[in-house]
């Protein structure tokens, strides 16, 4: 009985390693205060100590998630959580594309997917200012914002295409060891609908203005970042059903508090 | 003591990975009217005919004609969040199921926008007609769940003489909050521990659970938010 009952558990255990294994490829990250392009009315914002993924998740990580969680497979996914474009680039339920590489970034894939697999190990999307914390850092120091080189680089990247297929990690990790926070894919973060580009309501007199509206171009505290500028934008003109091309994920994970 | 054990970890194993298809459908009773006086309608709540007045009897063959059990892959019903009323009671979405769900999010505390959501939500109310009002749930789900308790939500529904049908309010935790609205598509941050910068929608949901219209902006013309409840209580 006892026997019967210990196989089980190795089992059980086995699935957990592999479920849990991935907690290994995080870097720790040193919270501060300092002032995102948008904060509270502009003000400080304050990031607690946490883990974030040193790399984005691969297609490959993401592929092991469908096989273990079939309700996330292209064909079996509620419309609710996903648009007609989630896992394009999956031939079939858990075949990629013979063309698309299993080493570039998962894209074309849902808030609620990345939330759902970021949850199954344990982690959790970053928040807004978790992650524009972390992007503000270049090789050297944490916060390179007023580098002329650090938006330059950027800019340029935004204006490359196709990033989206190159390979996880090979360009030079940040200052906190964390690679890719740019020049691949734009991330999708936890809160990402609270940003509020055009203000209280979202009716304008032009539906479109929502995006590119002067009067948030104001309410930014920092207009040399125009990089960053363009995340927030981005980041509120999207729904969480979406599934993008250019837009991946990675997660984070608190930091215990040993009692 | 070693089975407690065994038990033990493999409960916590079986956690791990959050499973969420919860299959506790409720038996659904049906009801209807005696005389038939709406041909063969079917009411979900115990109550009086709306147009003879007498007492609903119990379907006896009911086969499942309100809406099936299953729900599209749309329906907010496949949401697996657990909601607090005001008065306490712990609910799912899907036991909303059978109603037209007008929704709006909002939190207590607001001074700015929401007593006009609130005022814009009595307004669309009022405007019904009888035979709507009687399969309509108006709903505020609360963006700001660690002030607003259950409590807190009930002070409020009294203060706005809403604490009846169909009115009704809502609070979860802050993850099912911020996925609850990105569900709606509704954006909201908290600007500081008090104060809530949020979109001002007003959503409609037919009897199954699928988002048929927002009403965008603050004291806009209802018009056409009463015209699909209309259309979505006539298409039950």
């Amino acid at each position: 009985m006892f026997d019967h009952t210990f196989k089980i558990l190795c089992v059980f255990l086995v699935f957990q390693t592999i479920c849990f294994s991935q907690t290994e490829g995080m870097a720790n990250i040193k919270g501060s205060r300092y002032i995102p392009l948008y904060g509270r009315d502009s003000t400080v914002v304050e990031v607690q100590d946490f883990k974030l993924d040193k790399y984005p998740v691969s297609n490959q990580q993401f592929l092991e998630f469908l096989k273990k969680n079939p309700k996330w497979q292209k064909h079996n996914i509620l419309k609710l959580y996903a648009d007609g474009n989630y896992l394009r680039q999956f031939k079939s339920d858990t075949i990629l594309n013979d063309i698309v590489n299993p080493q570039s970034p998962v894209t074309y894939v849902s808030w609620f997917a990345a939330k759902a697999y970021c949850e199954c190990q344990g982690k959790r999307l970053p928040t807004i200012d978790e992650w524009e914390y972390v992007a503000m850092a270049d090789e050297d120091v944490p916060d390179a914002r007023r580098k002329p080189s650090y938006n330059q680089q950027i800019l340029s990247w935004y204006e490359t295409p196709r990033t989206d297929e190159k390979t996880i990690g090979n360009s030079p990790k940040n200052y906190w060891g964390i690679y890719d926070m740019h020049g691949l894919v734009w991330e999708w973060t936890l809160d990402f609908n609270s940003v509020l580009i055009s203000g209280e309501s979202r009716k304008d007199v032009d539906k479109d203005s929502n995006l590119f509206c002067g009067s948030a171009a104001i309410g930014a505290t920092d207009l040399m970042n125009y990089a960053a500028f363009m995340r927030y934008a981005f980041r509120g003109s999207i729904k969480a059903s979406f599934s993008i091309k250019n837009l991946g994920f990675r997660c984070a994970k608190d930091i215990e508090v040993n009692p | 003591m070693k089975p407690f054990i065994y038990i033990i970890c493999i409960a916590l194993t079986l956690v791990s990975c959050k499973n969420t298809s919860s299959k506790a459908a409720k038996d659904d009773v049906a009801y209807h009217c005696p005389m038939r006086c709406e041909g063969d309608k079917i009411y979900t709540e115990k109550g009086n005919c709306p147009v003879c007045k007498m007492d609903l009897v119990v379907e006896e063959n009911h086969v499942k004609t309100i809406s099936d059990d299953k729900f599209s892959e749309m329906s907010i019903y496949n949401l697996p969040s657990t909601w607090t009323t005001q008065n306490g009671e712990d609910i799912q979405l899907k036991d909303l199921k059978g109603d037209v769900l007008v929704m709006v999010m909002i939190y207590t505390s607001c001074k700015a926008a929401c007593p006009r959501l609130v005022a814009d939500m009595r307004n669309i109310e009022e405007r019904l007609p009888e035979h709507s009002k009687e399969n309509v749930k108006m709903i505020f789900v609360s963006i700001d769940p660690e002030v607003d308790t259950p409590e807190r939500l009930k002070t409020f529904a009294k203060e706005n003489l809403m604490d009846n049908d169909p009115w009704l309010f809502l609070r979860s935790t802050e993850e099912n909050t911020r996925e609850f609205a990105a569900v709606l598509a509704v954006s909201y941050k908290e600007i500081s521990p008090i104060d809530f910068s949020h979109s001002n929608i007003i959503s409609v949901f037919n009897h199954k659970g699928e988002l048929v219209f927002q009403q965008e902006g603050l004291g806009v013309n209802s018009d056409n938010t009463i015209k699909h409840i209309n259309e979505a209580v006539d298409a039950m």
